[in-house]
């Protein structure tokens, strides 16, 4: 557009438009500071809101304080709420999902076509699985737990903040406001959520392709006793609580990772290098004396839900060591996104 | 990139001081108020140096600069999205960041460009914002965002995905993102990038209405010409630092008409214009101007012309924003600071 705002041109002379499409208005007058008090002004509500339903109408400091106070468990569950959609509409997260589905649907199918692996091959959880369709759960997370389900939770948890902030919605959440510590918050449970879907996932694929595919009934333990088929089922139910509660601490691990980047593949590459470490690490002897501090090295520790009695003592030790690593990293990231600039 | 020069002249700086608007310490009247508002990056880059702004309430106030003269960090600052290193400042009168939280929700923002869910509508994006206000009311939501819609006329594309939006619709859905409760003080950081001239003109159809409303309106451009047509005040910045503010009859006030002749003989006709005892002649490429004083321009021409200038067009020009800041800062607006 030209800068030149013709008063007046010498005719004949001036090649270039005279005016503005649009006229430029008289000026307006300058609203006088002084005289007009800030807060008490009135103004009529924009159209089709609701006047009280925004705190803006009251002056600031007074109304606004209660009037969150009352709304702050279920605004805090509605952002919860859009978290969730975002998860689980997310086409990246279905297909996730879809492939942890289908794992455990082609282990059946290759154990019940092969046969189990023999005598001394593999962990003896696998052998049990062509005698009773219910072991195909545990099977599965056995195996899933120990690389695939760490990733796609590194992917989703490792996503929460970086990601938004890589595509600029994250500067537009906390001048809703959000809230730092609100939205972080929002994140990890949204997170964990995902963590026990995607066990939940593999367990169910893993349950259902095993009933259509082997024998079911009463389940022999690793211990020798046999409990009823419905206890196995409890006992599953208590396996994918454990493995997800494992997941939400490499889940936290993630997202302290996800506050330090605006590049999401970094906070993902992060975390699963991490796991990867982790494993190796957990599988020297030489250093059989950090096992019991490494995440990884609990994860399949749910072999003590297939014993009778119940080997609790390993479990609480997990849970502990899921917890630890929870707080931790939670609170990692709390302290980094609190305080961090959002320039993206 | 160019050294920054902190002297404007003894002249302009008299001027700046007397159109700055006194912000007093309550922030009463005033929508945004800054105190020596500093941002230093770990980088030891200073984007945003001493900032002392006041945004008069129920003002259009244009916050003006070239890129990269700290305009966006500055509106990063006052919605607590980046910590300043230095200063304080209230929004709405109240002191921040301490009451950032119920501010906020009063106040729209477009802070640099747009910024949605790809895989979601735009009207799931506009939900997922007005989920993460806490003050938000969950019941008028469906109505509140048909509305933001209508008015930035994106309705019919509703429930189109994000990705599936031009550049001008996804800018459309940001203004809209930003009118999704009534708002007290709306903060626009370039809210016509990417829109055709048809665009333009409506969202500043829209700034008019929303201000004619009552609502503060806070936009910052590096379009000079632009924001003049709406602005009833504004601030100008050159590298991190307030050049000067005011009203816009303010500002221009101390400009002079300048007369502009385009020739190729830019040489000769800029001895001509001062032999006339024109002042400031400043010469471009294939340009000369000078302020006009009270010689008749006619009478420019007729001297021109009878000195063998090839003069190709001539112009009298009232002062422009831009004019402001070429006589503040010696450079033209396009510098980056």
């Amino acid at each position: 557009m030209s800068t030149v705002d013709a008063g007046q041109a010498v005719p004949g002379t001036e090649a270039e438009p005279a005016g503005e499409t649009e006229p430029r208005p008289a000026p307006r007058p300058v609203p006088e500071a002084a005289s007009e008090p800030a807060p008490g002004r009135t103004r009529e509500p924009a159209p089709g809101t609701t006047a009280g339903s925004v705190t803006g109408r009251v002056p600031a400091s007074a109304g606004v304080g209660t009037a969150r106070a009352v709304g702050a468990p279920r605004a805090w569950l509605r952002l919860l709420g859009s978290e969730l959609g975002l998860i689980f509409r997310r086409p990246r997260n279905l297909a996730m999902l879809a492939v942890l589905a289908a794992i455990p649907v082609l282990f059946g199918v290759a154990l019940r076509t092969f046969g189990g692996p023999g005598e001394g091959e593999g962990p003896g959880i696998f052998g049990q699985v062509t005698g009773n369709g219910m072991f195909l759960a545990f099977a599965s997370l056995f195996l899933l737990v120990q690389l695939l389900l760490p990733v796609v939770v590194a992917i989703v948890a490792g996503d929460a903040i970086a990601g938004e902030a890589g595509i600029g919605t994250l500067r537009y959440l906390l001048t809703a406001p959000a809230g730092r510590s609100r939205l972080l918050a929002v994140k990890y449970t949204g997170v964990a959520v995902f963590c026990l879907a995607a066990v939940g996932v593999v367990a169910l694929a893993a349950l259902l392709s095993g009933l259509v595919l082997f024998p079911v009934g009463p389940i022999t333990l690793l211990s020798g006793g046999t409990i009823p088929f419905l206890d196995g089922l409890l006992r599953i139910g208590v396996v994918v609580l454990y493995v997800a509660a494992g997941m939400a601490a490499l889940a936290a691990v993630a997202l302290a990772l996800s506050t330090l980047t605006e590049v999401s593949i970094g906070a993902i590459a992060g975390t699963v290098v991490i796991v990867i470490v982790a494993q190796v690490l957990g599988s020297l002897p030489q250093l059989a004396v950090i096992r019991p501090y490494l995440l990884t090295d609990w994860w399949d520790g749910f072999d003590a839900v297939l014993r009778d009695p119940v080997a609790t003592g390993d479990l609480g030790r997990g849970l502990l060591v899921f917890a630890v690593y929870a707080v931790v990293f939670g609170s990692v990231a709390w302290a980094r996104f609190t305080g961090k600039d959002i320039t993206a | 990139m160019t050294a920054v020069t902190d002297a404007p002249g003894a002249r302009d700086a008299e001027r700046a001081r007397d159109a700055a608007v006194p912000g007093p310490d309550d922030g009463e009247g005033f929508s945004i108020v800054t105190a020596g508002l500093t941002k230093r990056f770990r980088s030891g880059q200073v984007a945003v140096d001493s900032l002392d702004l006041a945004v008069p309430t129920g003002s259009v106030f244009g916050f003006l600069g070239p890129n990269g003269s700290g305009k966006t960090t500055t509106i990063r600052m006052l919605l607590g999205l980046v910590t300043p290193t230095a200063g304080s400042w209230r929004l709405l009168g109240t002191p921040m960041p301490g009451g950032m939280n119920g501010v906020l929700p009063r106040v729209g923002a477009l802070v640099e460009g747009p910024a949605f869910y790809p895989y979601l509508s735009g009207e799931a994006n506009l939900r997922r914002y007005d989920a993460a206000d806490p003050s938000a009311d969950p019941r008028t939501v469906a109505a509140r965002i048909g509305l933001a819609l209508e008015r930035v006329g994106l309705a019919s594309a509703a429930g189109k995905r994000y990705r599936a939006y031009s550049l001008g619709m996804r800018q459309r859905l940001a203004i809209a993102a930003a009118l999704l409760g009534p708002r007290e003080l709306l903060v626009l950081d370039e809210p016509t990038n990417g829109l055709d001239p048809q665009g333009t003109r409506e969202v500043r159809a829209l700034v008019r209405e929303i201000a004619a409303e009552g609502t503060t309106v806070f936009v910052s451009s590096h379009l000079l010409a632009e924001v003049e047509q709406v602005c009833s005040h504004a601030a100008i910045m050159r590298a991190g630092r307030l050049i000067v503010q005011g009203t816009i009859t303010e500002l221009l006030g101390g400009e002079a008409m300048r007369i502009r002749v385009r020739t190729p003989d830019t040489v000769r006709a800029a001895a001509v214009l001062a032999a006339l005892g024109l002042t400031e002649v400043r010469s471009d490429d294939e340009e000369v101007g000078a302020v006009l004083g009270t010689a008749a321009p006619e009478r420019v021409c007729a001297a021109l012309v009878a000195d063998g200038v090839a003069v190709r067009g001539l112009v009298v020009q009232r002062p422009s924003l831009e004019d402001v800041f070429v006589g503040l800062t010696g450079e033209g607006f396009d510098v980056d600071g």
